[in-house]
């Protein structure tokens, strides 16, 4: 409804607005122009056929032809009223024109809407949820990696034989020199291909539980003679590689504390 | 009454002591799952023979290099488009490319010509992404599945940087019928074949219940029993709708599986994936 007209219901009407005028059930001359499947008809009703319900619409199929049809409505409605012969022009230009946007617009790529089912997805969100309960994500990754640490897939990088870090500590605590050389020519040689994780490595074990623990500890020996050693090397390593966690980075300013305290641990191993 | 039985068993098992049977071992959906007859052994020569000579066969023997073009539907929102970008990060040697109205059908050609290998299109709906169409190129199979629950990373509890340029590892887990296999190609295809370890980065696709949960993790190993992993990178979660045997084809497209809501939907305990 517009401010001043309604819209008028009927399906025969020309101009779509309830007047007087415009009415077919007021006027008993009266002509429209509707379209079926892209064709246009031109429909009249004329007052002799007022008493036949059934034939009281007259159709006209206007050709395809924009200015052919134009001239056919005007020859079907030659001597009927003006406005009548006037709005059905106009009418049948629009509804050419939109058919024509409908024809482009068929070519070009359609979106279609497809609805959602509201109880459908609130089934699948809540089934989301719990199946990701269950999956137990961190621990299944975790349980992953580790697994493929024991296969080896990192081949030599990482650094956790647990066998050598015994022999190493019996060979520390019997402390005689040939070992001692011996295992640091080890050591040298182990580094030259794992000096990436030795980096890592000093940062994880910078943990202070882990200082109690005399593997550690007689790790962290090791690796700190190795480190004094290969102090510039680590640290341009250090730099170069950014991507530690958060708490191994702050630890770095730790190690060199740890130097100071290099001491300590071998007075632990002597004392024992 | 359950709690009554509950209480009544755990103290004959008390009484009972060293003596006692082992406890009951409680049912999930995952032990009831329904029997699905197209699971994969690990030995089926079959499957084994289907996968030397599909699709995927040059990306495994290691003859071609995936190169994937990232894109959206028209007129991406904020959201998505950062979506696209972390994405791009989290997957070496991408590429996003904005669409003003390109038709797909048009697009793909010229990515075969360019040499790609893989079209990722992530459909988007008020303002959040929503669906994930994936598409091996040179005549692969495409995907398409719905996407949720998408956090940025600036959205996930973390404190690490950006994932680096290294090439991530990558875990499949519970991909365990043939279409859950083919799906898992998939995405191993989309990383390159030979992960570099010093990265440390890992991108995980975990299957459960039909669900893909996709998460970025950075590993460090503690010691020989315990890892941490830290979550950097974008996580979403993806559900197969459908999967075609052609590129990408809405009309004319061979329908591999098809997720069929009234069939498929109707118990609780069967999984496709």
């Amino acid at each position: 409804r517009t401010k001043t007209q309604n819209f008028c219901r009927n399906e025969y009407n020309l101009t779509g607005l309830c007047n007087r005028s415009s009415c077919p059930l007021a006027n008993s001359q009266y002509a429209t122009i509707r379209e079926e499947k892209g064709r246009c008809y031109l429909y009249m009703k004329t007052i002799e056929r007022a008493p036949f319900p059934r034939r009281l619409w007259e159709r006209v199929l206007l050709s395809k032809n924009y200015e052919k049809a134009l001239e056919e409505i005007d020859e079907n409605l030659i001597y009927w009223p003006r406005f009548i012969r006037h709005k059905c022009k106009q009418r049948f230009t629009k509804i050419t024109q939109y058919l024509i946007r409908i024809r482009k617009l068929t070519l070009k790529r359609q979106r279609k809407l497809v609805p959602l089912r509201r109880k459908i997805e609130r089934r699948e969100k809540r089934r989301e949820e719990k199946a990701l309960i269950a999956a137990q994500l961190d621990n299944a990754i975790e349980k992953e990696l580790l697994e493929r640490l024991k296969q080896d897939t990192y081949g030599d990088i990482y650094n956790f034989p647990i066998h050598a870090f015994d022999k190493a500590l019996q060979q520390q605590e019997a402390e005689s020199e040939s070992e001692s050389d011996a295992e640091k020519e080890e050591e040298d040689d182990e580094d030259m291909d794992k000096r990436e994780f030795v980096e890592a490595d000093d940062s994880d074990l910078s943990d202070f539980e882990d200082m109690d623990k005399l593997e550690t500890s007689s790790e962290e020996e090791e690796e700190e003679e190795e480190v004094e050693v290969e102090k510039k090397a680590s640290h341009s390593k250090s730099k170069g590689k950014t991507p530690l966690k958060g708490p191994a980075r702050r630890k770095r300013p730790y190690i060199e504390i740890e130097y100071e305290e290099e001491t300590e641990p071998s007075t632990k191993t002597k004392a024992a | 009454e359950k709690l009554a039985a509950k209480k009544k068993r755990r103290k004959e098992r008390e009484a009972l002591g060293d003596k006692a049977p082992p406890k009951a071992i409680p049912k999930t959906i995952e032990n009831q799952r329904v029997y699905d007859e197209t699971t994969v052994d690990p030995n089926d020569e079959e499957v084994a023979f289907d996968e030397a000579t599909d699709e995927f066969a040059p990306y495994f023997n290691r003859q071609t290099v995936p190169k994937i073009l990232i894109t959206t539907s028209d007129r991406p929102r904020g959201r998505t488009v950062r979506f696209c970008e972390q994405l791009s990060t989290v997957i070496p040697n991408s590429h996003v490319y904005y669409r003003r109205g390109l038709a797909l059908k048009r697009i793909i050609p010229q990515c075969i010509a360019r040499d790609f290998t893989d079209l990722i299109v992530i459909n988007e709906d008020r303002n959040v992404p929503n669906g994930l169409v994936l598409s091996h190129l040179p005549d692969g199979p495409t995907a398409h599945f719905r996407m949720s629950s998408v956090r940025l990373r600036k959205e996930i509890k973390r404190k690490g940087k950006e994932p680096t340029e290294h090439a991530p590892e990558v875990i499949l887990n519970n991909f365990t019928t043939r279409l859950g296999h083919s799906v898992g190609r998939m995405f191993a295809s989309l990383f390159p074949h030979d992960p570099q370890f010093i990265g440390r980065q890992v991108a995980t696709f975990h299957n459960q219940r039909d669900y893909i949960f996709f998460r970025f993790h950075r590993y460090i190993f503690k010691s020989e029993k315990k890892v941490g992993i830290q979550e950097l990178g974008p996580r979403f979660t993806l559900k197969l709708r459908s999967l075609q045997k052609g590129t990408f084809d809405s009309k004319f497209g061979e329908y591999e599986w098809i997720h069929k809501r009234r069939e498929m939907d109707t118990s609780r305990r069967k999984f496709h994936l």
